[in-house]
Protein backbone atom coordinates (compact mmCIF):
# COMPACT_ATOMS: atom_id res chain seq x y z
CA UNK A 1 0.00 0.00 0.00
CA UNK A 2 1.77 2.91 -1.61
CA UNK A 3 1.41 6.13 -2.61
CA UNK A 4 2.76 6.96 -6.12
CA UNK A 5 1.99 7.69 -9.57
CA UNK A 6 -1.24 6.20 -9.66
CA UNK A 7 -2.67 9.73 -7.92
CA UNK A 8 -1.70 11.75 -10.34
CA UNK A 9 -3.08 9.73 -13.11
CA UNK A 10 -6.22 9.72 -10.75
CA UNK A 11 -5.83 13.14 -10.41
CA UNK A 12 -6.26 13.90 -13.81
CA UNK A 13 -8.83 11.23 -14.36
CA UNK A 14 -11.22 13.20 -11.72
CA UNK A 15 -10.45 16.33 -12.67
CA UNK A 16 -11.64 15.86 -16.79
CA UNK A 17 -14.53 13.96 -15.12
CA UNK A 18 -15.48 16.94 -12.81
CA UNK A 19 -14.69 19.76 -16.05
CA UNK A 20 -16.38 17.38 -18.33
CA UNK A 21 -19.73 17.28 -15.68
CA UNK A 22 -19.88 20.96 -15.05
CA UNK A 23 -19.37 22.17 -18.98
CA UNK A 24 -21.45 19.44 -20.61
CA UNK A 25 -23.92 17.36 -18.39
CA UNK A 26 -24.67 19.94 -15.29
CA UNK A 27 -26.28 22.88 -17.19
CA UNK A 28 -28.63 21.09 -20.16
CA UNK A 29 -30.25 19.16 -16.97
CA UNK A 30 -30.42 21.73 -14.87
CA UNK A 31 -31.78 23.79 -17.69
CA UNK A 32 -34.46 21.34 -18.54
CA UNK A 33 -35.67 20.85 -14.89
CA UNK A 34 -35.46 24.79 -14.56
CA UNK A 35 -37.87 24.86 -17.98
CA UNK A 36 -40.17 22.20 -16.84
CA UNK A 37 -40.38 23.66 -13.38
CA UNK A 38 -41.59 27.01 -15.10
CA UNK A 39 -44.12 24.98 -17.90
CA UNK A 40 -45.65 23.33 -14.88
CA UNK A 41 -45.87 26.69 -13.05
CA UNK A 42 -47.12 28.11 -16.11
CA UNK A 43 -49.69 25.33 -16.78
CA UNK A 44 -51.03 25.41 -12.94
CA UNK A 45 -51.85 29.32 -13.27
CA UNK A 46 -53.22 28.71 -16.60
CA UNK A 47 -55.92 25.68 -14.80
CA UNK A 48 -56.42 28.25 -12.16
CA UNK A 49 -57.44 30.85 -14.35
CA UNK A 50 -59.39 28.64 -16.53
CA UNK A 51 -61.34 27.82 -13.45
CA UNK A 52 -62.03 31.26 -13.01
CA UNK A 53 -63.24 31.99 -16.27
CA UNK A 54 -65.59 29.09 -15.95
CA UNK A 55 -66.41 30.53 -13.01
CA UNK A 56 -67.11 33.90 -14.83
CA UNK A 57 -68.83 32.66 -17.57
CA UNK A 58 -70.92 30.41 -15.43
CA UNK A 59 -72.02 33.44 -13.91
CA UNK A 60 -72.43 35.72 -16.77
CA UNK A 61 -74.45 32.62 -18.35
CA UNK A 62 -77.18 32.87 -15.49
CA UNK A 63 -77.58 36.71 -15.60
CA UNK A 64 -78.16 36.16 -19.63
CA UNK A 65 -80.92 33.38 -18.86
CA UNK A 66 -82.07 36.06 -15.88
CA UNK A 67 -82.57 38.53 -18.26
CA UNK A 68 -84.00 36.46 -21.15
CA UNK A 69 -86.67 35.17 -18.54
CA UNK A 70 -87.42 38.73 -17.54
CA UNK A 71 -87.27 39.73 -21.08
CA UNK A 72 -90.18 36.94 -22.22
CA UNK A 73 -92.16 37.65 -18.76
CA UNK A 74 -92.11 41.64 -20.20
CA UNK A 75 -92.94 40.43 -23.83
CA UNK A 76 -95.70 37.68 -22.80
CA UNK A 77 -97.31 40.73 -20.90
CA UNK A 78 -97.34 42.99 -23.36
CA UNK A 79 -98.61 40.38 -25.66
CA UNK A 80 -101.48 39.93 -23.40
CA UNK A 81 -101.69 43.49 -23.05
CA UNK A 82 -102.03 43.92 -26.88
CA UNK A 83 -103.99 40.91 -27.38
CA UNK A 84 -106.72 42.91 -24.76
CA UNK A 85 -106.67 45.75 -26.74
CA UNK A 86 -107.15 43.76 -29.99
CA UNK A 87 -110.04 41.66 -28.72
CA UNK A 88 -111.54 45.73 -27.51
CA UNK A 89 -110.62 46.96 -30.32
CA UNK A 90 -112.74 44.34 -32.44
CA UNK A 91 -115.59 44.05 -30.10
CA UNK A 92 -115.98 48.13 -30.71
CA UNK A 93 -115.20 47.63 -34.57
CA UNK A 94 -118.33 45.10 -34.26
CA UNK A 95 -120.84 47.15 -32.21
CA UNK A 96 -119.83 50.04 -34.49
CA UNK A 97 -120.17 48.00 -37.75
CA UNK A 98 -123.38 46.62 -36.16
CA UNK A 99 -124.54 50.17 -35.42
CA UNK A 100 -124.24 51.31 -39.17
CA UNK A 101 -125.60 47.82 -40.07
CA UNK A 102 -128.70 48.57 -38.00
CA UNK A 103 -129.13 52.09 -39.52
CA UNK A 104 -128.52 51.01 -42.69
CA UNK A 105 -131.27 48.91 -42.37
CA UNK A 106 -133.37 50.92 -40.51
CA UNK A 107 -132.70 53.57 -43.83
CA UNK A 108 -133.67 50.75 -46.51
CA UNK A 109 -136.81 49.75 -44.19
CA UNK A 110 -137.78 54.03 -44.30
CA UNK A 111 -137.25 53.63 -47.90
CA UNK A 112 -138.71 50.30 -48.48
CA UNK A 113 -141.91 51.74 -46.54
CA UNK A 114 -141.67 54.82 -48.61
CA UNK A 115 -141.32 52.90 -52.02
CA UNK A 116 -144.48 50.85 -50.19
CA UNK A 117 -146.47 53.66 -49.63
CA UNK A 118 -145.77 55.56 -52.92
CA UNK A 119 -146.84 52.12 -54.73
CA UNK A 120 -149.50 52.26 -52.67
CA UNK A 121 -150.22 55.36 -53.48
CA UNK A 122 -149.90 54.85 -57.11
CA UNK A 123 -152.29 51.62 -56.62
CA UNK A 124 -154.96 53.69 -54.83
CA UNK A 125 -155.05 56.37 -57.73
CA UNK A 126 -155.54 53.66 -60.60
CA UNK A 127 -157.92 52.30 -58.21
CA UNK A 128 -159.93 55.31 -57.67
CA UNK A 129 -159.46 56.23 -61.35
CA UNK A 130 -160.71 52.58 -62.66
CA UNK A 131 -163.06 53.43 -60.06
CA UNK A 132 -163.97 56.33 -61.71
CA UNK A 133 -164.21 55.03 -64.99
CA UNK A 134 -166.01 52.29 -63.95
CA UNK A 135 -168.80 54.51 -62.52
CA UNK A 136 -168.60 56.95 -65.31
CA UNK A 137 -169.22 54.09 -67.90
CA UNK A 138 -172.21 52.20 -65.83
CA UNK A 139 -174.15 55.65 -66.05
CA UNK A 140 -176.04 56.55 -63.23
CA UNK A 141 -176.83 53.11 -61.52
CA UNK A 142 -177.57 54.09 -58.37
CA UNK A 143 -177.46 51.13 -56.89
CA UNK A 144 -174.40 50.00 -58.84
CA UNK A 145 -172.68 53.19 -58.16
CA UNK A 146 -173.20 52.81 -54.47
CA UNK A 147 -172.18 49.40 -54.75
CA UNK A 148 -168.80 50.25 -56.81
CA UNK A 149 -168.00 53.63 -54.43
CA UNK A 150 -168.40 50.93 -51.50
CA UNK A 151 -166.28 48.31 -52.85
CA UNK A 152 -163.53 51.18 -53.05
CA UNK A 153 -164.26 52.41 -50.34
CA UNK A 154 -164.11 48.75 -48.88
CA UNK A 155 -160.55 48.61 -50.64
CA UNK A 156 -159.12 51.49 -49.74
CA UNK A 157 -159.67 50.56 -46.23
CA UNK B 1 -7.40 -19.47 -6.54
CA UNK B 2 -3.74 -18.92 -6.50
CA UNK B 3 -3.75 -20.40 -3.47
CA UNK B 4 0.05 -20.80 -2.94
CA UNK B 5 1.17 -19.59 0.78
CA UNK B 6 -2.82 -20.53 1.83
CA UNK B 7 -5.22 -18.15 3.50
CA UNK B 8 -2.73 -15.21 3.77
CA UNK B 9 -1.29 -15.72 0.35
CA UNK B 10 -5.06 -16.07 -1.28
CA UNK B 11 -5.57 -12.12 0.62
CA UNK B 12 -2.44 -10.52 -0.26
CA UNK B 13 -2.65 -12.03 -3.93
CA UNK B 14 -5.87 -10.05 -3.99
CA UNK B 15 -5.41 -7.33 -2.45
CA UNK B 16 -1.86 -7.02 -4.72
CA UNK B 17 -2.43 -4.10 -7.67
CA UNK B 18 -1.56 -4.78 -11.13
CA UNK B 19 1.44 -2.61 -10.98
CA UNK B 20 3.46 -1.09 -13.83
CA UNK B 21 6.81 0.57 -13.07
CA UNK B 22 9.44 1.27 -10.07
CA UNK B 23 9.20 3.11 -6.79
CA UNK B 24 7.56 6.20 -6.99
CA UNK B 25 6.48 6.11 -10.70
CA UNK B 26 4.83 2.50 -10.24
CA UNK B 27 1.24 3.20 -11.93
CA UNK B 28 -1.11 0.99 -10.76
CA UNK B 29 -3.13 -0.15 -14.16
CA UNK B 30 -6.59 -1.79 -12.38
CA UNK B 31 -7.21 1.42 -10.58
CA UNK B 32 -6.68 3.35 -13.22
CA UNK B 33 -8.15 1.10 -15.77
CA UNK B 34 -11.42 0.72 -13.73
CA UNK B 35 -12.03 3.97 -12.41
CA UNK B 36 -11.36 5.42 -15.94
CA UNK B 37 -13.80 2.63 -17.17
CA UNK B 38 -16.44 3.65 -14.14
CA UNK B 39 -15.60 7.20 -14.94
CA UNK B 40 -16.18 6.35 -18.86
CA UNK B 41 -19.65 5.13 -18.08
CA UNK B 42 -20.51 7.97 -15.47
CA UNK B 43 -20.27 10.42 -18.16
CA UNK B 44 -21.36 8.37 -21.32
CA UNK B 45 -24.98 8.30 -18.89
CA UNK B 46 -25.36 11.42 -18.21
CA UNK B 47 -23.93 13.04 -21.18
CA UNK B 48 -26.95 10.89 -22.90
CA UNK B 49 -29.57 12.16 -20.84
CA UNK B 50 -27.93 15.75 -20.85
CA UNK B 51 -28.35 15.78 -24.97
CA UNK B 52 -32.56 14.26 -24.63
CA UNK B 53 -32.85 16.65 -21.49
CA UNK B 54 -36.54 18.06 -22.37
CA UNK B 55 -38.85 19.70 -20.56
CA UNK B 56 -41.50 17.48 -21.66
CA UNK B 57 -42.30 13.95 -19.81
CA UNK B 58 -39.16 12.15 -18.65
CA UNK B 59 -38.91 8.36 -19.30
CA UNK B 60 -36.93 6.51 -17.14
CA UNK B 61 -33.15 6.87 -17.74
CA UNK B 62 -34.09 10.52 -17.77
CA UNK B 63 -35.76 10.12 -14.70
CA UNK B 64 -32.88 8.48 -12.69
CA UNK B 65 -30.39 11.07 -13.50
CA UNK B 66 -32.55 14.26 -13.12
CA UNK B 67 -33.40 12.31 -9.55
CA UNK B 68 -29.55 12.52 -9.20
CA UNK B 69 -28.95 15.93 -10.34
CA UNK B 70 -31.83 16.90 -8.02
CA UNK B 71 -30.55 15.08 -4.99
CA UNK B 72 -27.29 16.89 -5.39
CA UNK B 73 -28.54 19.80 -5.84
CA UNK B 74 -31.10 20.14 -3.08
CA UNK B 75 -27.49 19.19 -0.97
CA UNK B 76 -25.45 22.19 -2.41
CA UNK B 77 -28.59 24.47 -1.60
CA UNK B 78 -28.79 23.27 1.87
CA UNK B 79 -25.10 23.46 2.73
CA UNK B 80 -24.02 26.29 0.23
CA UNK B 81 -25.55 29.62 0.37
CA UNK B 82 -23.85 31.30 -3.05
CA UNK B 83 -23.44 31.09 -5.98
CA UNK B 84 -20.81 28.53 -8.02
CA UNK B 85 -20.81 26.69 -11.21
CA UNK B 86 -18.40 24.07 -10.09
CA UNK B 87 -19.87 22.72 -6.66
CA UNK B 88 -22.85 21.12 -7.72
CA UNK B 89 -21.42 19.12 -10.38
CA UNK B 90 -18.28 18.26 -8.79
CA UNK B 91 -20.70 16.41 -5.98
CA UNK B 92 -22.31 14.80 -8.51
CA UNK B 93 -18.84 13.91 -9.98
CA UNK B 94 -18.18 12.68 -7.07
CA UNK B 95 -21.33 10.80 -5.78
CA UNK B 96 -21.41 8.97 -8.81
CA UNK B 97 -17.68 8.27 -9.38
CA UNK B 98 -17.60 6.97 -5.79
CA UNK B 99 -20.75 5.05 -5.57
CA UNK B 100 -19.29 3.37 -9.02
CA UNK B 101 -16.38 2.41 -7.56
CA UNK B 102 -17.56 1.36 -4.50
CA UNK B 103 -20.29 -1.00 -6.72
CA UNK B 104 -17.06 -3.34 -8.22
CA UNK B 105 -17.37 -4.40 -4.25
CA UNK B 106 -20.58 -6.69 -5.15
CA UNK B 107 -19.58 -8.37 -7.74
CA UNK B 108 -17.69 -11.81 -6.53
CA UNK B 109 -14.05 -11.40 -5.29
CA UNK B 110 -12.65 -13.65 -7.82
CA UNK B 111 -14.96 -13.33 -10.94
CA UNK B 112 -12.83 -10.33 -12.48
CA UNK B 113 -9.34 -11.29 -11.26
CA UNK B 114 -10.07 -14.42 -12.39
CA UNK B 115 -10.66 -13.84 -15.59
CA UNK B 116 -7.99 -11.49 -16.07
CA UNK B 117 -5.59 -14.28 -14.68
CA UNK B 118 -7.01 -16.51 -17.78
CA UNK B 119 -5.95 -13.56 -19.75
CA UNK B 120 -2.23 -13.81 -18.51
CA UNK B 121 -2.75 -10.98 -15.63
CA UNK B 122 -1.19 -12.40 -12.37
CA UNK B 123 -2.79 -9.35 -10.44
CA UNK B 124 -6.33 -7.50 -10.09
CA UNK B 125 -7.88 -5.36 -8.02
CA UNK B 126 -11.12 -4.15 -9.30
CA UNK B 127 -12.19 -1.65 -6.69
CA UNK B 128 -10.03 1.47 -6.56
CA UNK B 129 -11.33 2.97 -3.76
CA UNK B 130 -9.62 0.00 -1.74
CA UNK B 131 -6.06 2.05 -3.81
CA UNK B 132 -5.39 4.99 -1.32
CA UNK B 133 -3.85 6.21 -4.13
CA UNK B 134 -7.54 6.90 -6.03
CA UNK B 135 -9.28 8.06 -2.62
CA UNK B 136 -6.32 10.57 -2.06
CA UNK B 137 -6.32 11.96 -5.50
CA UNK B 138 -9.85 12.91 -5.03
CA UNK B 139 -9.43 14.16 -1.59
CA UNK B 140 -6.37 16.00 -2.67
CA UNK B 141 -8.30 17.30 -5.80
CA UNK B 142 -11.20 18.86 -3.15
CA UNK B 143 -8.21 20.11 -0.75
CA UNK B 144 -6.60 21.91 -3.60
CA UNK B 145 -9.52 23.66 -4.56
CA UNK B 146 -10.63 24.23 -0.53
CA UNK B 147 -7.19 26.19 -0.84
CA UNK B 148 -8.34 27.85 -4.25
CA UNK B 149 -11.19 29.13 -2.90
CA UNK B 150 -10.16 29.82 0.49
CA UNK B 151 -7.66 32.71 -1.54
CA UNK B 152 -9.96 33.57 -4.15
CA UNK B 153 -12.98 34.84 -2.14
CA UNK B 154 -10.38 36.14 1.16
CA UNK B 155 -8.06 37.31 -0.89
CA UNK B 156 -4.02 36.30 0.39
CA UNK B 157 -4.09 38.13 2.84
CA UNK B 158 -7.86 37.47 3.92
CA UNK B 159 -6.32 33.47 4.02
CA UNK B 160 -2.93 34.14 6.17
CA UNK B 161 -4.66 36.48 8.52
CA UNK B 162 -7.58 33.19 8.60
CA UNK B 163 -4.30 30.68 9.24
CA UNK B 164 -2.87 32.84 11.88
CA UNK B 165 -4.99 35.44 13.91
CA UNK B 166 -7.35 32.66 14.79
CA UNK B 167 -8.99 31.57 16.68
CA UNK B 168 -6.51 32.94 19.33
CA UNK B 169 -6.10 36.19 18.24
CA UNK B 170 -2.47 38.02 16.09
CA UNK B 171 -0.56 36.96 19.88
CA UNK B 172 -0.73 33.69 19.67
CA UNK B 173 0.45 33.36 15.75
CA UNK B 174 2.57 30.26 15.79
CA UNK B 175 0.15 28.08 17.81
CA UNK B 176 -2.65 29.26 15.78
CA UNK B 177 -0.93 28.71 12.42
CA UNK B 178 -0.32 25.13 13.35
CA UNK B 179 -3.45 24.61 14.70
CA UNK B 180 -5.47 25.61 11.33
CA UNK B 181 -2.47 23.61 9.31
CA UNK B 182 -3.65 20.61 11.54
CA UNK B 183 -7.42 21.47 10.33
CA UNK B 184 -6.85 22.35 6.69
CA UNK B 185 -4.61 19.02 6.42
CA UNK B 186 -7.32 16.65 8.38
CA UNK B 187 -9.96 17.49 5.60
CA UNK B 188 -8.47 15.42 3.05
CA UNK B 189 -6.47 12.96 5.16
CA UNK B 190 -9.89 12.26 6.51
CA UNK B 191 -12.06 12.41 3.40
CA UNK B 192 -9.44 9.65 1.77
CA UNK B 193 -8.77 7.50 4.66
CA UNK B 194 -12.85 7.23 5.16
CA UNK B 195 -13.62 5.97 2.18
CA UNK B 196 -10.36 3.67 1.47
CA UNK B 197 -11.18 2.35 4.63
CA UNK B 198 -14.46 1.18 4.80
CA UNK B 199 -14.11 -0.06 1.60
CA UNK B 200 -10.59 -2.29 2.21
CA UNK B 201 -12.34 -3.67 5.25
CA UNK B 202 -15.31 -4.23 3.22
CA UNK B 203 -13.39 -5.80 0.53
CA UNK B 204 -11.60 -7.80 3.36
CA UNK B 205 -14.96 -9.70 4.49
CA UNK B 206 -15.74 -10.45 1.10
CA UNK B 207 -12.52 -11.96 0.53
CA UNK B 208 -12.44 -13.68 3.92
CA UNK B 209 -15.86 -14.90 3.57
CA UNK B 210 -14.86 -16.40 0.41
CA UNK B 211 -11.72 -18.72 2.22
CA UNK B 212 -14.65 -19.99 3.96
CA UNK B 213 -16.22 -23.54 3.28
CA UNK B 214 -18.48 -23.22 -0.07
CA UNK B 215 -21.81 -24.09 1.89
CA UNK B 216 -21.71 -21.05 4.76
CA UNK B 217 -20.30 -18.97 2.23
CA UNK B 218 -23.38 -17.65 0.78
CA UNK B 219 -25.21 -17.43 4.39
CA UNK B 220 -22.23 -15.12 5.19
CA UNK B 221 -21.92 -13.03 1.86
CA UNK B 222 -25.51 -12.45 1.15
CA UNK B 223 -26.18 -10.58 4.28
CA UNK B 224 -22.88 -8.83 4.26
CA UNK B 225 -23.17 -7.59 0.70
CA UNK B 226 -27.25 -6.14 1.76
CA UNK B 227 -25.08 -4.47 4.27
CA UNK B 228 -22.55 -3.25 1.82
CA UNK B 229 -25.16 -1.73 -0.36
CA UNK B 230 -25.80 0.70 2.32
CA UNK B 231 -22.16 1.00 2.50
CA UNK B 232 -21.48 1.82 -0.84
CA UNK B 233 -24.33 4.77 -1.04
CA UNK B 234 -23.16 5.91 2.16
CA UNK B 235 -19.70 5.91 1.77
CA UNK B 236 -20.08 7.88 -1.68
CA UNK B 237 -22.63 10.57 -0.33
CA UNK B 238 -20.34 11.49 2.91
CA UNK B 239 -17.75 11.91 0.48
CA UNK B 240 -19.68 14.11 -1.72
CA UNK B 241 -21.34 16.29 1.77
CA UNK B 242 -17.93 16.05 3.19
CA UNK B 243 -17.01 17.88 -0.40
CA UNK B 244 -19.58 20.43 -0.15
CA UNK B 245 -19.73 21.76 3.23
CA UNK B 246 -15.58 22.06 3.25
CA UNK B 247 -15.76 24.19 -0.06
CA UNK B 248 -18.13 26.13 0.97
CA UNK B 249 -16.68 26.67 5.01
CA UNK B 250 -13.88 27.70 2.26
CA UNK B 251 -16.22 30.27 0.70
CA UNK B 252 -17.29 31.89 3.70
CA UNK B 253 -15.74 35.02 5.29
CA UNK B 254 -14.90 34.80 9.41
Amino acid sequence: MSINATLIGQMITFTLLVWFTMKYVWPPIMEALEERKAKIAEGLAAAEKGQEEIKLAEKKAKNLVKEAKEQAAEIVSMAQKRANEVVEESKENAKKEGDRMLLAAEAQIEQEMQQAKEALRKQVASLALRAAEQILNEEIDKTKHKEILEKATEQLG
Amino acid sequence: MASEGGATGYIVHHLTPLTVGEGFWTVHLDTLFFSAFLGGLFIWFFKGQAEKATAGVPNLTQNIAEMLVEFVDGQVKDTFHGKSQLIAPLGLTIFCWVFLWNFMDLIPVDLLPGIAGLMGMEYLRVVPSTDLNATFAMSISVFVLIIFYSIKVKGIFGFVKELTCTPFGPWMMPFNLLLKVVEEVAKPISLGLRLFGNLYAGELIFILIALLPPLIQPMLSFPWAIFHILIIVLQAFIFMVLTIVYLSMAHEDH
